[in-house]
C-alpha cells in the first residue's frame, strides 16, 4: 500500500522548520514526510472497517506539522509514525461513499461513552484521547494506530463514518469535514447573539470562506465583514455571503464605517460582536481583539501555535477569547445534529466545487504540499490528494 | 516688463519638457510638429511698500466709506481670513494676511473697538495648526488674541454658533457663523492666487455650514462650472453670488480686503522650475540634475518634507478694499492681467505633471483623491472659454499616485477610497448613495471639530471638483502611478509617456495633437 508517512520528530522536523523559514520550495521534501510502500497495517480492533480513500485534503494543520510549526502542546497527543490526512472521502467495502469525522473518541477506543457525549469530540474530558485500545492521538491522521487519508487505504471506526448524499459530487463531499469545522466555529461565534449581529471573519482560505458561508447559512440577518489578502479570496467571500470584503489592513476601517465608531490608534472603539480568526497568527489575534467590541467574542478558528500577542486590549475590553476545535453535536434552536449534517446543508447552499482547486496523486506530494502552502498566492483554496485511480 | 505667457510649438529642436511627478521630476520629449506647450507669464513685479498700499486701500476703499469711518467703540468687529489652503507653497513671512490684520487692528484700536474676534475662514477644511496660524497671522496677533479666545477657527458643525441669514431665490439656505452674522462689521483678509478665489466665495464658503455649502459643492454645479477660473460661466460661482446677495441685503456689513500675488513660487535652488526649458543655462541644467538625482535617492517622506518647507518669494501685486463685488472685479482684472495666455483651439490630448501639493494637503500627503482633484479639478480648469483639450479627448497626468493617506488630516479620505470608490467613481451616484453618511459620521465630525481633520464630506467635494474634467475627457491616463490605485480612481495606468500615447491612440488616433500645461503654471488659458 502506498502511503505518505511522518516518521521521527527531531532531525527531520528541524530541517523542515529551517527550510520553511528560508522559504525553500523543497523544504517539505526534506522534512519528516516520505512516500513509502508497505503492507496495510492490521485493524486496531475488529470493529474497524477498511476503507479505500478517494480524496483527502491538505489542511493548514497538516502543513504546520510537516513544517515543524505545530505547537509542542500536541507532542503527547500524537504517536509516530503516522499517516496524515483527516479530510477524507472514502469508499467502504460495500461501495458506499463516506466522509470521516476523524476525532478518535470513546467508541473508537472501546471506552465507555459518557452521557454527555454523542459525537467523538463532545464532552468535557479529553483524557480518553490518550487511552483505550489504540495509541494516543487526537484524530485519524495523527495516530499510528488509525492510519490517515494520505494513503490508498485506511481503517475507520463506524462511529466516525458519515454517509455522503447521492447528490453530492466527490469534490463537494471532501469539503464536508473542513466545512463542518467552520460550522462549529460559526455556532460558537453566534452563541447569545440575538439581534442582527455584526460578524467579522479574518483569513479567507478554505476555512475562512466556509466560515462566512456557515455564518450566512445560520444568520441571514447578520452583517458579515470578511478580511483576506488576495482578490480571489475577497470575491469568493462575497459570493458566499459577506456583505463587506476588505484587505486585512482595511478591516478596522471597514468595521468603523459600519458601526460609526471611532478609530483609536489601530483599534476601533466599538467593533464586531464576534470575530472569527481563521489564521491564528499574533497579528490576526491582536487585530481580532482590537476590532471586536468591548465584551465581544473572538473565536480562534485557525490553529494558533506559539504567538506573541499583547493582551492588554483583551483585558481592557473584557473580550471573550474562545477556541473552535473541529466539530461535534450542535444544538441549533433546540435541535441536536452533528456538525457534518449542517455542513452538508451549507455546502448545498453555495457553489463549493471551486473551493477544491487542484488535486494530485500521492507520488506528486511535494508539488501538492507546495501548492497548498502557497494556495493564496496562486489563486487557490483547497488542495487534495486524489486516489480514485489508484483504488 | 515681465514676458507674457505664450504658446510654444514643439519642433525637433525643442528640448524635453519638465514634468512634475509628485515629489520628483521627469523630462519628457513631446512629439514634434503636433505638440504645444503653454507657459505662464513671468512673475510680475510686486508693490514696493505693501503696508502702505494696505493703509491706502482701507483709507480709500471702493464703493465704501473708509474703514476708520465704519468703526466705533461699541461695535462687534470680526476679522476673517483665508486659511492654510492659500497660498501654495506658503509665502515667506510676513504673510500678507498678517499685514492686513495688523492694519485693521491698528485702525480698530484707534477707534476704541474692544470687541474684536478673529476667525480662520476654513469652511470644511482642517483646522490650522498653531505654527500655521503663527505663519499666517504672525506671533503678535496670535499671542494677543488666541489665549483670550478671540482668535479661533470656524466650526461648521457647531449648531449653537451657526445661524441662517436667509434663502436665495433658488432656495439655497445661507447659513453662516453666528458671530459673523451678528457682527456690526466683518473685515475679510484675502489672498488671491487664482481667479477662482475671493469675492463672495470668501465668506459664503469660509464661514458656512455643510448645509449651505452643499447647495453649490455638488456634482450638478461642478459639472456646469466652465470653468472654476471664470466665475461668469461657473454654476458654482453663480450660486455663491446669489448667496452673496442675501448676505449683502440681510447679513452684516462686509469690508472686503483682497490682495493679489505674482507667480514667483519657487526660490533657489528650485528656480529652474519656473524657467522655459530651452532657456536653461548650464547652471539650471546642473541644478535640475542635482535636484532630480537627489530626489530619486531620497525617501518620499523626506522629499515631501523638503518640498513642504519651501517658502515662496511671492510678491504682492495689488491690494483692493471696500465693497465685495467691486473689489473682486478689480482683483479679477489684476489676476487675469498676470495669468491669461491666449491659445488658439483645442487639442486631442492634454498633458500635465501633478506636483506634490494641492490646496488640501499643505504639510501632508497628496493622496490619490487629491491627485484627481488637482489634475481634473484645478489644472484642467485653468481655462476661459473652452478647455485646452477637446471634448472626448484624453488627459495624461504624471504622478506616482501612491496609496498613501495622512490619517490625521484626511481620515475620511481613507474610507472614501476603500469604500466609495470601490463602489462607484460617478460623482452623481456617490452623492446620492454615500455623501450623507460621510457628512454625518460622528467620528469624522469629532476629528474635524477638535483635531486637524478635513470634514467627513471633504473627499466628496474634492472628487466633485474634478467632475467637469472627468465628464469631458473620454480617458484619463496616469503615467508612473501605482496601477491598482490608478484603476480604483477609474483611470488608466501607464508606465511611460510613450505607453500613455499608445494607450490614448485608441481614442484619439496615432497622430493626436497635444497640449502640455507647463507646471508650475498658475495661468488661465484663454482658448479661442
Amino acid at each position: 500500500m502506498k502511503a505518505l508517512r511522518i516518521h521521527d520528530r527531531d532531525r527531520r522536523f528541524a530541517a523542515s522548520r529551517l527550510g520553511s523559514v528560508l522559504g525553500s520550495p523543497n523544504a517539505r521534501g526534506r522534512g519528516p514526510l516520505s512516500l513509502d510502500t508497505s503492507a496495510f497495517q492490521q485493524a486496531p480492533t475488529t470493529e474497524w472497517q477498511e476503507l479505500k480513500v478517494m480524496l483527502s485534503g491538505i489542511c493548514g494543520s497538516d502543513l504546520a506539522l510537516i513544517e515543524g510549526r505545530a505547537s509542542a502542546y500536541f507532542d503527547p497527543w500524537v504517536t509516530m509514525p503516522f499517516i496524515p490526512g483527516h479530510e477524507i472521502l472514502a469508499r467502504t467495502a460495500e461501495g458506499h461513499r463516506v466522509v470521516i469525522d476523524p476525532v478518535l473518541g470513546h467508541q473508537c477506543r472501546g471506552l465507555p461513552v459518557p452521557d454527555d457525549v454523542s459525537a467523538p469530540a463532545d464532552g468535557h474530558d479529553y483524557s480518553h484521547m490518550v487511552g483505550g485500545q489504540i495509541e494516543p492521538g487526537i484524530q485519524t491522521g495523527f495516530c499510528c494506530s488509525a492510519g490517515g487519508g494520505w494513503a490508498e487505504r485506511m481503517w475507520a471506526h463506524p462511529s466516525q463514518m458519515h454517509s455522503v448524499p447521492e447528490s453530492f459530487s466527490d469534490e463537494q463531499a471532501v469539503l464536508i469535514e473542513p466545512v463542518a469545522g467552520a460550522v462549529h466555529a460559526a455556532l460558537i461565534a453566534l452563541r447569545s447573539r440575538d439581534e442582527a449581529p455584526l460578524l467579522s471573519v479574518i483569513g479567507l482560505g478554505t476555512i475562512g470562506i466556509s466560515t462566512v458561508a456557515a455564518l450566512r447559512h445560520f444568520r441571514p440577518d447578520a452583517r458579515i465583514v470578511a478580511a483576506g489578502r488576495y482578490p480571489h479570496q475577497l470575491e469568493a467571500a462575497r459570493q458566499v455571503g459577506a456583505d463587506v470584503v476588505t484587505r486585512f489592513d482595511g478591516l478596522a476601517r471597514a468595521l468603523r464605517r459600519l458601526t460609526g465608531t471611532a478609530m483609536i490608534g489601530p483599534d476601533t472603539g466599538g467593533g464586531a460582536d464576534s470575530t472569527l480568526d481563521c489564521v491564528g497568527s499574533g497579528d490576526t489575534l491582536r487585530t481580532s481583539i482590537g476590532t471586536t467590541r468591548p465584551r465581544g467574542r473572538v473565536v480562534a478558528v485557525g490553529m494558533p501555535a506559539e504567538v506573541t500577542v499583547d493582551l492588554a486590549p483583551l483585558w481592557h475590553r473584557e473580550t471573550e477569547l474562545v477556541g473552535a476545535y473541529t466539530y461535534g453535536t450542535e444544538d441549533v434552536a433546540g435541535v441536536r445534529r452533528h456538525s457534518f449534517e449542517h455542513a452538508i446543508d451549507v455546502i448545498s447552499s453555495f457553489p463549493s466545487p471551486w473551493l477544491l482547486s487542484a488535486t494530485y496523486p500521492l507520488n506528486r506530494h511535494r508539488d501538492a504540499l507546495a501548492h497548498a502552502a502557497t494556495a493564496g498566492r496562486r489563486g487557490a483554496f483547497k488542495i487534495a490528494f486524489d486516489l480514485r485511480e489508484e483504488n | 516688463m515681465p514676458r507674457p505667457g505664450f504658446v510654444l510649438d514643439v519642433d525637433r529642436s525643442t528640448p524635453p519638457m519638465l514634468f512634475w511627478h509628485g515629489e520628483r521630476f521627469s523630462l519628457e520629449r513631446l512629439p514634434a510638429d503636433r505638440s504645444r506647450v503653454i507657459y505662464p507669464a513671468e512673475p510680475h513685479p510686486g508693490l514696493r511698500d505693501v503696508r502702505a498700499e494696505i493703509r491706502r486701500a482701507i483709507a480709500e476703499p471702493l464703493d465704501s466709506e473708509p474703514l476708520a469711518e465704519l468703526l466705533n467703540p461699541d461695535m462687534k468687529l470680526t476679522i476673517c481670513f483665508d486659511d492654510v489652503s492659500l497660498s501654495l507653497p506658503k509665502m515667506r513671512r510676513p504673510d500678507v494676511r498678517q499685514l492686513i490684520v495688523e492694519a485693521v487692528l491698528t485702525e480698530a484700536a484707534a477707534a476704541g473697538v474692544d470687541d474684536v474676534h478673529i476667525i480662520a475662514a476654513l469652511g470644511l477644511h482642517r483646522r490650522m495648526h498653531d505654527h500655521e496660524l503663527r505663519h499666517v497671522l504672525g506671533d503678535r496677533v496670535v499671542d494677543s488674541f488666541a489665549s483670550s479666545g478671540h482668535l479661533y477657527q470656524h466650526d461648521a458643525e457647531d449648531p449653537d454658533n451657526l445661524t441662517v441669514i436667509g434663502t436665495t431665490d433658488h432656495g439655497e439656505v445661507v447659513e453662516i457663523n453666528r458671530r459673523v452674522a451678528e457682527s456690526d462689521l466683518v473685515v475679510y483678509a484675502n489672498v488671491n492666487q487664482v481667479a477662482m478665489d475671493g469675492g463672495w466665495k470668501s465668506l459664503v464658503t469660509g464661514v458656512a455650514s455643510y448645509r449651505c455649502l452643499s447647495h453649490h459643492h455638488n456634482p450638478q454645479s461642478l459639472e456646469n462650472t466652465r470653468s472654476l477660473m471664470d466665475r461668469h460661466h461657473s454654476a458654482l460661482h453663480h450660486s455663491i453670488w446669489r448667496m452673496g446677495s442675501v448676505l449683502r441685503d440681510h447679513g452684516p456689513r462686509v469690508f472686503q480686503i483682497e490682495t493679489t500675488i505674482n507667480t514667483d513660487a519657487f526660490p533657489s535652488p528650485f528656480d529652474f522650475l519656473s524657467k522655459r526649458e530651452w532657456e536653461w543655462t548650464a547652471r539650471d541644467r546642473a541644478s535640475y540634475l542635482a535636484t532630480s538625482k537627489s530626489l530619486d535617492r531620497t525617501p518620499t517622506r523626506i522629499s515631501r518634507r523638503i518640498f513642504h518647507s519651501i517658502k515662496a518669494p511671492y510678491a504682492v501685486t495689488g491690494v483692493n478694499a471696500g465693497f465685495t463685488e467691486t473689489v473682486h472685479e478689480r482683483t479679477l482684472a489684476e489676476v487675469y492681467r498676470q495669468h491669461v495666455v491666449e491659445v488658439e483651439g483645442q487639442t486631442d490630448i492634454l498633458t500635465m505633471g501633478i506636483p506634490f501639493i494641492c490646496p488640501y494637503n499643505p504639510d501632508s500627503v497628496m493622496n490619490p483623491i487629491l491627485v484627481m482633484c488637482m489634475g481634473l479639478g484645478y489644472m484642467f480648469n485653468m481655462y476661459r472659454g473652452r478647455p485646452l483639450v477637446r471634448e472626448g479627448g484624453v488627459i495624461i497626468m504624471t504622478h506616482p499616485t501612491y496609496r498613501e493617506f495622512d490619517p490625521a488630516h484626511h481620515p475620511s479620505y481613507i474610507d472614501f477610497f476603500d469604500e466609495v470608490l470601490a463602489d462607484t467613481t460617478d460623482p452623481h451616484e456617490m452623492s446620492m448613495k454615500w455623501e450623507r453618511k460621510y457628512a454625518e459620521d460622528e467620528w469624522y465630525r469629532h476629528l474635524y471639530r477638535t483635531q486637524n481633520a478635513y470634514h467627513g464630506v471633504h473627499p466628496f467635494y474634492a472628487w466633485y471638483w474634478g467632475a467637469h474634467g472627468r465628464a469631458w475627457a473620454s480617458r484619463v491616463i496616469i503615467v508612473g502611478g501605482h496601477p491598482d490605485t490608478v484603476r480604483r480612481l477609474g483611470f488608466t495606468p501607464a508606465s511611460t509617456m510613450t505607453d500613455a500615447f499608445e494607450l490614448a491612440s485608441d481614442v484619439v488616433g496615432t497622430r493626436p495633437t497635444i497640449t502640455h500645461l507647463h507646471v508650475p503654471s498658475v495661468l488661465v488659458a484663454d482658448v479661442r
